[in-house]
């Protein structure tokens, strides 16, 4: 099969599952647009309507007229926790807002065998689902008349189990012995029936398959509940810690990683860009190397790093500093050649020297260029110290939700994720914060 | 020989494609120390190559400037330069950028200050010696570069349309301040406008320069500056010869214009 038809069925796949998603899509966009609509109707009668934002007529196309509305950003975050708590049964939503959970308790079922003389006889089949973790009591049940007897069976929630249902029988299935109908539905082999609260299906060999409903809630090791994440494995991680290091201790070591690479990084970096930007024979040597070295991700070098260097620190560190040196360096340079001549030539006729020019002109007018290259080295560091940790480390939060994963912790892997863009955005605000107290002048030249 | 010579200069920059502008032509002229000289003429006349190169940013092809006997060969603080817009350090205070020229020559701190705080009151921004430059106007921030060229104290004062792109009542207040600042210090100044009243208004000496090759076209002296010193400048625009001059002078440049457009129709 050529390259092009397996492209396509990939294709056809994928676009099957994006419009089996779609219902899904629509139902949160209808959420939304009902919370719209109850805002506007609460808006309107808390505020008259004639204030004098209401005189503006033109609004739409008008950029300036557009800012975030808080309320639709409030809804947005408490709407995604409660379709979380909704589909995980979650404490912290009200148990009316629950999606049907799987079932527990017990259900019932009746079939009818034939053995080989062509004689049918009745048992009925008791289900217990319990839930994980508890232990079930199996009622006593009587046998029952006629050759097959009545059967017991404990399954846990969001599993199925096969039951045996001729081993107490007089005639097994060795014996010709074989199902023909379950409640009075005709059964064959591979044939399957939905029952009150679950479903049973006849195997291949004969044998009754019993799965009990599953309902719309997610199972735990899929999708665990918020609770589950940020009480009981946040409390647990923070007192514990994580595989022999604490959570400080993985986060302390990524963000060692982050801050000792990207400043390697930037010393390196903002003196080559400088050189870059004064000196044509520094910008001839670099130009090839920097231009081919800046559009190749970060993450293609994890393995040649590994390679050479080992899954240590060093090898981190110097995966952290590759990653910020190009940025930083075609940051600088920017900023350099961004200067306006005529600052230059009103330092010069002013009577200041060549150092002078550099010193008091050039590296302050570059800042703002530098910090606009700061903010993205970070984020570009930050992304890619997660994705080295998870590559091969032996601590750092990266760390932590790859080995989380193998293991199913999916709330640690989702604690972690949280985690990760908790940090990833406070380095964002941090830089944001340095830059208005720094360069106050940035665009306003 | 004191004062500013400009001798027989001449500028042809080198075009990528082989070919090369005759950007001056045999540009002569002499300033003595004190003089006030507006410079005019249609774009592409040379105005701001002949600033450059007496400034010393540009080496000319041919000729060369001498400041009181001496051969220019590059900027320096005797030259000083007051450009359109956007050439104050952003990240300095008002009173940063003015003391600018005296820290860079390490001078004395103390009476830096007091220099620099009597150019702000000359100025007009007494009160604003500590803003940041970018929180002051278009107008205010062209008074912060009259003061920081000023703090320096040079020989000749090169302004390169210094009032270009402030709007038309704050640049009636700006020339008095040139005038009034020209006055007081007498200095010499080269003035380039775009404008034919800023011109006759803040010039001595009057040069209409014309282009391809950019050279001399015509010299005026005229009585409006020294009249308009320490007077409301609407005054002196009602001077009989201020009418009879500015004509003469716009037809002469809308000639010129009109030239340039004739001979690139012909060349199409």
């Amino acid at each position: 099969m050529n390259v092009i038809s397996m492209l396509w069925n990939e294709l056809v796949a994928i676009t099957i599952q994006f419009i089996a998603s779609l219902p899904y899509f629509a139902a949160y966009i209808g959420i939304i647009l009902a919370t719209l609509a109850v805002w506007r109707v609460v808006k309107r009668s808390l505020t008259p309507k004639k204030d004098f934002g209401s005189l503006k007529t033109v609004t739409f196309g008008d950029e300036s007229a557009v800012s975030s509305n808080f309320v639709a950003s409030v809804v947005s975050v408490v709407l995604i926790f409660l379709i979380w708590g909704s589909f995980t049964g979650s404490r912290f939503v009200p148990s009316f807002l629950h999606m049907p959970g799987a079932f527990s308790g017990e259900l019932t079922f009746t079939y009818t065998a034939e053995n080989a003389e062509g004689v049918q006889d009745d048992a009925e089949v008791r289900v217990i689902v319990h839930k994980l973790g508890e232990e079930p009591t199996l009622p006593q049940i009587e046998i029952g008349e006629g050759w097959a007897k009545n059967d017991v069976l404990a399954v846990q929630t969001y599993r199925s189990k096969l039951l045996l249902w001729d081993k107490n029988d007089d005639f097994d299935r060795k014996a010709g012995a074989k199902i023909v109908s379950i409640n009075g539905q005709a059964m064959t082999p591979g044939s399957s029936l939905e029952i009150a609260n679950g479903r049973v299906a006849v195997t291949d060999k004969g044998t009754i398959n019993v799965e009990p409903a599953t309902g719309w809630q997610m199972e735990p090791i899929w999708l665990p509940a918020p609770e589950s994440v940020f009480v009981f494995r946040l409390g647990q991680i923070w007192s514990e810690g994580y595989k022999n290091y604490s959570l400080g201790e993985h986060l302390g070591y990524s963000l060692f990683r982050v801050v000792v690479g990207f400043l390697f990084g930037a010393l390196i970096g903002i003196p080559l860009g400088y050189a870059m930007g004064l000196n044509d024979w520094f910008r001839g040597w670099f130009d090839p190397i920097v231009e081919f070295m800046r559009p190749v991700p970060p993450l293609a070098l994890i393995p040649l790093i590994i390679i050479w260097f080992g899954i240590g620190e060093v090898g981190k560190v110097i995966l952290l500093t590759l990653a910020a040196l190009w940025i930083m360096t075609i940051a600088a340079r920017a900023g350099v050649s961004g200067v306006r001549i005529s600052k230059v030539h009103a330092a010069y006729s002013l009577g200041a020297s060549k150092w002078q020019i550099m010193r008091f002109v050039i590296i302050p007018n570059s800042l703002p260029e530098i910090f606009t290259g700061a903010r993205v080295a970070m984020g570009v560091c930050w992304g890619t110290v997660v994705a080295a940790e998870l590559v091969a480390a032996e601590k750092g939060i990266g760390m932590m939700i790859m080995t989380a994963s193998k293991f199913q912790q999916t709330d640690i892997v989702i604690l972690g994720i949280v985690i990760i863009g908790i940090i990833g955005f406070g380095i964002d605000m941090f830089v944001r914060w340095l830059e208005r107290v720094l360069v106050p002048w940035k665009g306003r030249g | 020989m004191s004062g500013l010579s400009i001798n027989n200069i001449s500028m042809r920059f080198d075009l990528p494609n082989g070919g090369s502008v005759q950007a001056l032509k045999n540009v002569t002229l002499n300033l003595r120390p004190g003089e006030l000289m507006s410079v005019l003429g249609p774009s592409g006349c040379g105005k701001t190559t002949l600033l450059n190169i007496v400034a010393g940013f540009l080496a000319p092809t041919e000729g060369k400037i001498e400041l009181n006997g001496n051969h220019v060969t590059g900027p320096s603080a005797e030259r000083g330069m007051v450009f359109q817009q956007g050439a104050l350090f952003e990240w300095m205070s008002v009173r940063d950028n003015v003391g600018f020229g005296p820290r860079m020559k390490g001078a004395n701190k103390a009476e830096t200050r007091e220099k620099v705080d009597h150019l702000l009151d000359v100025v007009g921004l007494g009160d604003f010696k500590e803003k940041a430059v970018y929180e002051l106007s278009g107008g205010m921030q062209q008074r912060v570069a009259l003061a920081r060229c000023l703090a320096n104290d040079p020989d000749v004062i090169l302004m390169d349309e210094p009032l270009g792109a402030l709007d038309a009542l704050t640049r009636e207040k700006m020339q008095s301040l040139v005038l009034k600042l020209w006055k007081e210090t007498g200095k010499t100044i080269i003035l380039i406008t775009h404008s034919v009243e800023e011109a006759l208004l803040l010039g001595e000496r009057l040069l209409v320069m014309a282009p391809r090759p950019g050279r001399i076209h015509r010299e005026y002296r005229l009585p409006f500056a020294d009249l308009g010193v320490g007077q409301d400048l609407r005054e002196v625009k009602k001077h009989p010869d201020y009418a009879k001059t500015r004509e003469e002078i716009l037809s002469m440049i809308w000639d010129m214009e009109e030239e340039i457009m004739g001979r690139s129709e012909t060349a199409q």
